[in-house]
């Protein structure tokens, strides 16, 4: 019995940190309507910070001081990252947003390595703090009583600040109607900056609290993020207690899970949430949200397809690609290949995205799951690799149906979140269930047989398979199925009164994409012949977001340059730097901030600029990101 | 055979939010090629009676029939195949499609091709979607981008695609709000031929007083809730009641005055 209550104040005690994370994000949501990829960031410089100030300064002053002034520190940070980047995206769709704090991310990742250096950093314990209080027999640190006490403390202070003070009476009103606020005359960027500030004091706050729990490096970021992520879906974006009560709840099910599924602890977490999910689509605490912006939300050309001069273009390129092997050597063949694979991911992702406005975050999952299936039947069925590629793919097919059909009862961030958590899990699972995935050391050995053995040969399996997917979703795309999809996405209200059941049409595509990007993680593990848990990874995720970006949201066939010229530079710039995230986050904010149309949007807007005597389309076109709602 | 069955027939539909009751027992019935207008001052229950009838609200009590079948609680979508086209206050439309893809999207939901990922959608039924768009006066619109729209044209654009689903019965919520006083007459002339041509029963809230007395055949009047006349227009135009509570400030301040010094 003892036992179940040490582990349960342990649970305690870990919601604290991720209450402040939390609560922070909620905040800064509420008042800005920004879901900050960057707080998990944040929170790990705080803790750095605090790390660099505890070791400076002795003494309890100098523990308690340096956590503060660390938790200060990165405010100020705060302030500068919202008066620069995000007062010029508050405009923006919310998938420019989610991607512009996702940028900070991974430029903050290779900074602390830049500063701070790759190795886990163990910090000190807290003066006063240091023991350990026994309880019938069991153990528990002293400082974990601190953090159990701090929590709800925390939450006090908070519901002092905003229910007494006149900022908090501000806040409030703003995460009701900001419009309205800003009529009344408040200074609406001094409320956004101090509101963003606050938040990002309780993730540093967060992270510089659990330097005495935990050792501090340089991935922590994305770990907490994703628990965030999962506290406000179960929570519900925006309130403060929400917060709290899912940040105990997580903390609990994490503690207890390890009990009930050593293996797979993370299970646990995933069926609660989809029990709220389907009971409360907006969280426990939640307020359903008003219409969303669509993910797209620029001005669009109409779509069209292709005139036959354009697929003649477009087979020729095929053609010339086709002719690689006559002239370019096996390294260049393989990179080829590799192109060809995130052609057919960025494919997939493309179709779910701009043509169903929804916005994966975690669409490697199903990538990875491809790799995984294929892996599977390789290894372990030992079926031939023919056999293999046609059924590898269904694994991805199969989680899809299964995420998905939670995923699209949601819309826009809580989407993004949700894909997100659920790519993570899915990571999780393979990278913890070392008996039948392999964990972190994988599945090796997965080669392709003579037939497809050979660079070049594989080359044109790969660029093959590429083609043909692009031009299945293409058809897709101008299919009545792909108009009725278009239809869901620009408006809910209007496709509904047409007799569209549009959870349906949209998971319909959710597996459709999740399908063709198995496909490609099939062809990947061939390429590389082996799987690993990095195939479904956040790091991969995003990557296929920066495609579709890079090529254009808005676009048809933006999802193939996007993958040809992103993997390109990609595999460029890791060959040139050791700093490759820090180039990537960089990018990844200048196409934020500068080409939110992509390349082939860019593209079109010149050609269309040119065009002089075209129809109105090009004014509306040339309307500034600030003006798209 | 008997009479057939009204097109729309309402029986004590009831909805109160806390303790305000936005409609108490509302009855009526529409039939084929009939154009009602519902109308009533702010706050009278005309929307949240609206959308009891298409779907979008659950009522407490009472039961909405269509076509002789009850469809109380059923989903907009459902509503939408028995035959119900509908138009919006404020417009929805497909906002990057074309003026055409917007009626082909209602015509392949119509013939259940929604989960075809094979067919040719910019060529699908293109005729019949350049004949809706025709008849709302839309054809040399077909290729313009939705988004493009003045407000005007996006109504008759709606009213093109509620037409799609060959509907017995029109449900159109202030269909002229926000448009010029030349626009609103159009609209309401062209949405009555239409009905009448094709028999399709038409059910309308409307604040333009003009646009109710020229165009509805019958109109009934809500206020705090309750069905207070019902009749033809010059029946209603007729009714103290409805003078009292419905034409005029002057006439409305009077009624709360006395109401308020007999209480």
């Amino acid at each position: 019995m003892a036992f179940y209550v040490v582990q349960f104040l342990t649970g305690l005690a870990s919601a604290a940190s991720l209450f402040l994370v939390a609560s922070g994000l909620s905040i800064i949501f509420g008042v800005t309507r920004i879901v900050n990829f960057a707080h998990g960031a944040f929170y790990m410089i705080g803790a750095y910070i605090a790390f660099t100030l505890t070791e400076r300064f002795s003494g309890a002053f100098g523990f308690w001081g340096g956590v503060v002034m660390a938790a200060i520190a990165v405010a100020l940070i705060g302030v500068i990252v919202e008066m620069v980047l995000l007062r010029r995206i508050y405009h923006a769709p919310e998938l420019f947003q989610l991607l512009g704090t996702f940028g900070l991310t991974l430029m903050v990742e290779d900074l602390v390595v830049l500063i701070w250096g790759p190795d886990d950093l163990v910090g000190r314990r807290a003066p006063g703090f240091k023991g350990a209080v026994d309880f019938f027999g069991q153990n528990i640190p002293s400082y974990d009583l601190f953090l159990i006490v701090l929590g709800p403390v925390v939450l006090g202070i908070l519901w002092l600040l905003f229910q007494r003070t006149r900022w908090g009476v501000l806040v409030r009103a703003a995460t009701q109607d900001r419009d309205m606020v800003a009529a009344l005359g408040v200074n609406q960027k001094w409320l956004f900056t101090s509101v963003f500030a606050v938040g990002v004091f309780l993730a540093a706050l967060g992270g510089a609290l659990q330097i005495p729990r935990d050792a501090v490096h340089h991935a922590m970021d994305l770990r907490i993020i994703v628990e965030v992520f999962v506290v406000v879906v179960i929570g519900g974006l925006g309130s403060i207690v929400g917060a709290f009560v899912a940040a105990v709840l997580v903390s609990e099910l994490n503690a207890f899970g390890i009990l009930i599924f050593p293996k797979i602890s993370i299970i646990l977490v995933f069926l609660v949430m989809a029990v709220v999910l389907i009971v409360r689509p907006w969280g426990l605490f939640g307020k359903p949200e008003a219409a969303a912006r669509k993910t797209p939300g620029l001005t669009v050309n109409p779509w069209r397809p292709l005139t036959s001069n354009e697929r003649l273009a477009a087979l020729a390129a095929l053609v010339v690609a086709a002719m690689l092997p006559l002239f370019a050597g096996n390294y260049a063949l393989t990179v080829g290949s590799e192109i060809a694979i995130f052609v057919i991911f960025a494919v997939s992702l493309h179709f779910l995205m701009s043509v169903g406005g929804l916005a994966s975050f975690g669409h490697a999952a199903y990538f990875g799951l491809g790799a995984y299936g294929v892996a599977f039947l390789a290894k372990m069925a030992g079926l031939p690799m023919i056999v293999c590629l046609l059924l590898g793919p269904l694994l991805g097919c199969m989680g899809a149906a299964v995420f998905g059909f939670f995923a699209v009862q949601l819309s826009g961030v809580y989407f993004a979140m949700l894909t997100l958590a659920f790519a993570q899990i899915v990571w999780s699972i393979a990278f913890q269930w070392v008996s039948v995935t392999g964990g972190d050391n994988g599945i090796l050995g997965i080669w392709p047989e003579k037939w497809a053995a050979s660079p070049s040969h594989f080359y044109w399996l790969a660029l093959g398979v590429a083609a043909l997917v692009t031009i299945a979703l293409r058809v897709a795309v101008f299919s009545p199925f792909g108009y009725a999809l278009r239809a869901t996405r620009d408006s809910a209200l209007r496709s509904e009164a047409v007799g569209i059941n549009a959870k349906r049409i949209q998971w319909t595509a959710f597996v459709i994409a999740g399908t063709t990007a198995g496909i490609g993680g099939a062809l990947f593990a061939y390429l590389k012949g082996s799987v690993f848990p990095d195939n479904l990874g956040i790091s991969l995720s995003v990557d296929a977001l920066v495609m579709v970006l890079l090529g254009g949201v808005e676009t048809v066939s933006g999802g193939v340059i996007g993958a040809i010229v992103y993997k390109a530079l990609n595999i460029w710039l890791v060959s040139q730097t050791d700093l490759s995230k820090l180039v990537l986050g960089g990018f990844i904010v200048l196409i934020v901030v500068v080409l939110p149309k992509g390349i082939v949007g860019m593209l079109e807007m010149l050609a269309q600029r040119r065009r002089k005597a075209s129809p109105p389309g090009s004014s509306l076109l040339a309307k500034p990101i600030e003006s798209a709602e | 055979m008997s009479v057939a069955p009204p097109l729309l027939a309402v029986e004590g539909l009831t909805k109160s939010y806390g303790g305000i009751h936005a409609v108490r027992g509302v009855s009526f019935s529409l039939r084929a090629g009939e154009i009602l207008a519902l109308i009533g001052p702010n706050g009278a229950g005309k929307s949240t009676c609206f959308d009891m009838l298409n779907g979008q609200n659950r009522p407490d009590s009472g039961q909405v029939r269509l076509l002789g079948e009850e469809t109380t609680g059923k989903k907009p979508r459902e509503i939408w195949r028995l035959g119900v086209g509908r138009t919006f206050q404020i417009t929805a439309t497909f906002a990057t499609m074309t003026v055409r893809e917007n009626v082909q999207v209602a015509l392949i939901s119509h013939e259940k091709q929604l989960f075809n990922l094979w067919g040719s959608a910019p060529n699908f039924d293109r005729g019949e979607a350049g004949r809706l768009l025709e008849l709302v006066g839309m054809g040399g619109y077909a290729d313009r981008p939705c988004g493009e729209l003045a407000y005007g044209d996006l109504k008759r654009l709606e009213l093109a695609v509620a037409l799609a689903n060959e509907p017995r019965l029109l449900l159109m919520d202030e269909p002229t709000a926000g448009m010029a006083p030349r626009e609103r007459v159009d609209l309401m002339r062209l949405t009555a031929r239409i009905a009448r041509e094709k028999s399709i029963g038409v059910l309308f809230t409307e604040h333009d007083m003009d646009v109710v007395f020229e165009h509805a055949d019958r109109i009934i009047v809500l206020n705090r809730g309750t069905l207070i006349a019902e009749g033809s227009p010059a029946e209603v135009r007729g009714n103290p009641q409805v003078q009292a509570v419905y034409l005029g400030e002057g006439l409305v301040y009077d009624s709360r005055h006395r109401e308020g010094t007999s209480a």
